[in-house]
């Protein structure tokens, strides 16, 4: 069944402040049509899960400068699947060295994009996420 | 899954499988009318509470902290927050939930945001079957916050039992609240950010505008201020909302309310149905291009143009 | 001039300008500064028709300070070169930290990790994973001992960037020179301690504004009597810079921020010539090279002008603006990170041209990661290059009396001036940041930035233009081993073993006793330190009283 809207929940997880990138990608995604539900800073793994089931969003992107990557990606993927959500996917952004990515690739998630990516691209790559589909 | 094990697992309250089901109703899915034949017999438990407001007033903030301390005396509470969808876009910041941060590892309470899509109420298009899933799912309360653009918003009362409004000593002044037309729909009426300056005269005049609303009504809407964010007053609008539900009860209103909310459901997609059908007819369409052209040729006034266009579609019938 | 004179150099400039109106001009689509700020094509003395040199600039250390605060700035001495370090335990950054020392390092600076940074203990469950990553976790005194074993702490200069647990760190630190023998009043050093940015930027805060502003009184006060050498508040516009605000913004909400403690001073009854001479500031160096000059010097004026006429300063001490100055991290690219040495290299100049007090050059991969020994030291080089090699500190303020600079220090001033109304206007700074009023401001400045970005308004080599085409862009990985965290949270554990418990939980009863009422709290927290009881023990006692602040995201 086609979806009029893909529901997209942005989280910023971890210690750190710097939600610069969070709020702008939010705010792009918005301009580019999609539905998009910010939750703020701090978020623990399962405040995350849990909101994006309350919420049954298509999407998940989270934001890490902390370099907690390594933790936090883990976690949500396995709360998602202890929660039997896995038709949820999974994507990031932030410092993410490139050998932590191929790790996190392995263990299904999706797409992480580099400090700087264009708001375009992230469009681009939800967009064929779900032409595929 | 089929939909009938999917209305299982919403009966072993599988919340996963609300929300899920919600989104199925939300999207218009071919299963939606199913799952709304299902439910509709399990309806009317919930209590149904409605925020409405100025944006930026605190409803969302509000809701929290009324949340938290409902969650005193009830274990099951839904929320549905409308945000408006951008008219450019068509895409939508979801940015109520964030006010609800305390909320988000509660059990038991079950947050929803809904962009409006276009709708022009301040709720979401299908804000109240979302609610009736809540209700069926077996949620005590619900809460629905509108979007609150400043315009009229008296849709809500027509969704809930007891609606809230909301006020903020930078609504203006009366003549201002008066227009937006939001007196005569509250139940009971909120001065929120009572901290900033201006929350007493707003008080007074709001006094006044209401007791003149409301002087052949039995209730007498109370006006609370509050400070959200401070978590102060929060217990008085509990209070407010219990007396209204006795009030409601008391008097056999409850029921008469909401049947009355469901016939004028029923008389409002009636008509939207009907002009629907009325507007596919061929003959209607042609009449209606005739008298049009007459009336710019000014061979006609609206009236006349009117009056011959009513007398065309009774003959049709 | 004569009247005349202006006549003719305006009828002069018309002529000019009408024939060059219509000359194409296409190297950028974009001629505004990243303020917004549009530009004229060329800038003479009728765009400072009402400039008066002595009023507006002065001389080098004579008020209003805009050419800078000291007479013989940098032929007295350089600006201090200081680069900010810290990962891992305390013993990684110790041997970091005597590394730079030995090649000719001036200051220490030091770097907390996120736990750290919001009072949080490393074995705290919200630390898992974040333990010594972006900086050095300390979480009791023992740390802070480890970390300056071996250096004399009256010898060297320590920043510290800690916020919302600032008082208990640099207690950690004051009484680690008390072990080492040195007294207080021999310490010298900062600690950024600016919460207010906190809440506008960086949102590491632990407390709501009110108590968090009486804790920073407090070390004021502490620190006039009992510390005299020690830079109190570091007001800071680096992170509302990184955060995505313009060149006005940060110096308006910086300043602004500034006032705001300088009242608090005032309301508890300190004499605001005992405390203003303690307070530093913190600006970022960005790429718009003129316009960040221009915000530094426009900076010292305000600052000068506000502590003498408002706030009534008498000594010439607290009219002084003195900053530090960091590169843009923002401005670094994972593309191409060589590149950054050359953006670096600029935006050290603009800082050295606006007459920096000290300076951090980052390194060209300091966005990704802690930089390896190799890049922090091309960055240090940057800087040494500055002030030995290139002739820019001969001669101070060189770019004063240039119609288009003074013309943008000014402009930059009026635009600062709009907002100071603003935010008075919604009741002060407080007030402003509770309605969210300066977070809003960035967000939609950060997304202009970024639109400007992808419709190539602005070009940033390597990333929307001059890309290199298959360039992989390597994050190098950021080693920090998880043996890290878990020897840390050993370490924590057993000093729970060693310590007396009794004696911790009667300190922190005394501290929460303190809290509530109007003692001064850096007495208690000291004695807490001197217990061994932990960071996140005393925040702890401190939120009981004080309770937490719970952010909201404005867009
Ligand atoms: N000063 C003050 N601010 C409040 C109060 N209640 C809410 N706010 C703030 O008002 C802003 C808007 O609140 P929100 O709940 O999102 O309003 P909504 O748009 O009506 O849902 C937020 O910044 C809240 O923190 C209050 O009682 N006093
Ligand atoms: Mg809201």
């Amino acid at each position: 069944m086609e979806k009029k809207k893909i529901k997209i929940l942005i989280a910023k997880p971890g210690l750190d402040g710097h939600d610069r990138g969070a709020k702008v990608v939010a705010r792009g995604l918005r301009d580019a049509g999609f539905e998009v539900i910010y939750t703020g800073l701090h978020q623990t793994p399962e405040m995350i899960v849990n909101t994006a089931i309350q919420e049954d969003v298509d999407v998940i992107g989270l934001s890490i400068l902390s370099g907690a990557h390594m933790t936090i990606f883990p976690e949500v993927l396995r709360l998602l699947k202890e929660k039997g959500a896995t038709n949820i996917h999974l994507f990031g952004g932030g410092i993410i060295p490139d050998e932590d990515k191929e790790k996190l690739y392995q263990l299904g998630v999706g797409k992480l994009f580099d400090p700087g990516t264009k708001i375009s691209e992230i469009v681009e790559y939800l967009n064929n996420l779900f032409k595929e589909k | 899954m089929t939909i009938k094990e999917y209305l299982k697992k919403f009966e072993e309250k599988d919340e996963r499988i609300l929300a899920k089901i919600i989104t199925m109703v939300e999207e218009e899915y071919k299963e939606s009318e199913e799952i709304l034949r299902y439910i509709n017999k399990k309806i009317g438990k919930a209590y149904r509470i409605g925020i409405t407001g100025p944006q930026g007033s605190g409803k969302s903030t509000l809701i929290a902290k009324l949340t938290k301390r409902l969650l005193n005396r009830y274990k099951e509470i839904g929320i549905i927050a409308c945000d408006p969808s951008s008219p450019f876009s068509y895409g939508a910041l979801l940015g109520d939930r964030i006010r609800m941060n305390e909320l988000f590892l509660e059990k038991g309470v079950f947050i929803r945001s809904m962009a409006t899509r276009g709708s022009l109420n301040g709720l979401a298009y299908k804000t109240k079957e979302v609610a009736d899933i809540l209700d069926a799912f077996g949620k005590e309360i619900i809460i629905i916050e509108t979007i609150g653009v400043g315009q009229v918003e008296v849709e809500i009362s027509n969704l809930v039992d007891t609606t809230v409004v909301v006020f903020v000593p930078e609504s203006g002044d009366g003549i201002q609240i008066l227009k937006a037309g939001l007196t005569e729909i509250g139940d009971i009426f909120v001065i929120n950010k009572s901290d900033r300056i201006g929350a007493d005269i707003l008080f007074y005049e709001l006094k006044n505008l209401i007791e003149i609303s409301y002087q052949n009504s039995k209730w007498k809407p109370p006006i609370i201020l509050t400070q959200a964010v401070n978590n102060y007053g929060i217990e008085e609008l509990e209070k407010e909302i219990v007396n209204h539900y006795n009030y409601l009860v008391e008097n056999n209103l409850l029921e008469e309310k909401r049947e009355k909310a469901i016939i004028r459901e029923l008389v409002n997609n009636f008509e939207k149905e009907i002009l629907k059908i009325l507007w596919q007819n061929e003959k209607v369409r042609k009449s209606f291009a005739e008298v049009s052209k007459e009336v710019l040729e000014k061979k006609l006034t609206i009236e006349e143009g009117i009056k011959k266009l009513i007398r065309e579609v009774k003959y049709d019938q | 001039m004569t009247n005349k004179e202006w006549e003719e150099l305006e009828k002069t400039y018309e002529e000019w300008e009408k024939r060059v109106k219509d000359l194409p001009q296409c190297t950028l689509p974009l001629f505004k500064t990243l303020s917004d700020i549009p530009l004229k094509i060329v800038y003479t003395p009728l765009d400072i028709k009402d400039f008066d040199y002595l009023r507006d600039l002065g001389l080098p250390g004579e008020y209003p300070f805009t050419r800078g605060i000291r007479e013989t700035m940098y032929r007295g001495r350089f600006w201090t070169m200081r680069q900010f370090s810290g990962f891992g335990t305390a013993e990684d950054t110790n041997k970091r930290f005597k590394f730079l020392l030995s090649h000719g390092e001036t200051g220490l600076s030091v770097a907390f990790d996120y736990p750290t940074l919001l009072g949080k203990d490393s074995d705290d469950p919200m630390a898992k994973g974040e333990v010594g990553v972006c900086g050095v976790a300390i979480s009791s005194l023992r740390d802070m001992e480890i970390l300056f074993d071996g250096i004399p702490l009256d010898e060297v200069s320590t920043s510290m960037t800690i916020n919302g647990p600032a008082a208990v760190i640099w207690a950690f630190y004051l009484i680690t020179g008390e072990k080492q023998g040195v007294p207080f009043h021999k310490l010298r050093g900062t600690i950024q301690n600016d919460i207010l940015k906190e809440y506008i930027a960086q949102k590491s805060y632990i407390f709501p504004p009110e108590p968090s502003l009486r804790i920073i009184v407090d070390i004021m006060e502490f620190a006039s009597k009992e510390v005299p050498k020690w830079n109190t508040i570091s007001i800071s516009g680096y992170h509302i810079r990184e955060a995505g605000s313009t060149a006005v913004q940060e110096l308006a909400f910086t300043l602004m921020d500034g006032f705001t403690y300088v009242e608090e001073g005032i309301k508890r009854g300190l004499d605001v010539d005992t405390f203003a001479p303690r307070l530093s500031f913190f600006f970022n160096s960005h790429l718009d090279f003129f316009e960040e000059i221009a915000k530094f010097r426009a900076a010292r004026r305000i600052w000068a002008r506000e502590m003498k006429n408002r706030y009534g300063a008498k000594k010439k001490e607290s009219l002084l603006l003195r900053f530090h100055t960091q590169t843009a991290g923002c401005s670094l690219t994972a593309q191409q990170p060589e590149n950054n040495i050359v953006r670096t290299a600029y935006e050290a100049l603009a800082a050295v041209l606006g007459g920096t007090q000290s300076l951090h050059t980052n390194s060209m991969d300091e966005a990704w990661a802690l930089p390896t020994e190799k890049a922090v030291l091309i960055a240090l080089r940057t800087q040494q290059i500055l002030a030995y090699e290139i002739g820019v500190t001969n001669v101070i303020d060189p770019l004063g009396g240039s119609y288009y600079v003074e013309y943008l220090t000014s402009k930059l001033e009026e635009e600062a001036y709009r907002y100071f109304e603003k935010i008075e206007k919604m009741g002060g700074m407080v007030a402003a940041i509770k309605a969210g009023f300066p977070q809003r401001e960035i967000a939609e400045a950060a997304y202009r930035y970024q639109k400007e970005l992808e419709e190539k308004k602005r070009i940033i080599v390597g990333v929307n233009e001059f890309v290199l085409e298959n360039e992989k862009i390597e994050i190098p990985l950021l080693k920090i081993d998880p043996e890290v965290e878990k020897r840390q949270v050993e370490r924590l554990q057993n000093l729970r073993k060693e310590r007396d418990n009794i004696v911790c939980e009667r300190r922190l009863k005394e501290l929460k006793m303190a809290a509530k009422s109007r003692e001064n709290i850096m007495y208690p927290i000291l004695e807490c330190a001197r217990a061994y009881c932990t960071l996140g023990e005393i925040i702890g006692a401190l939120k009981e009283v004080f309770g937490e602040y719970r952010e909201e995201a404005f867009f």
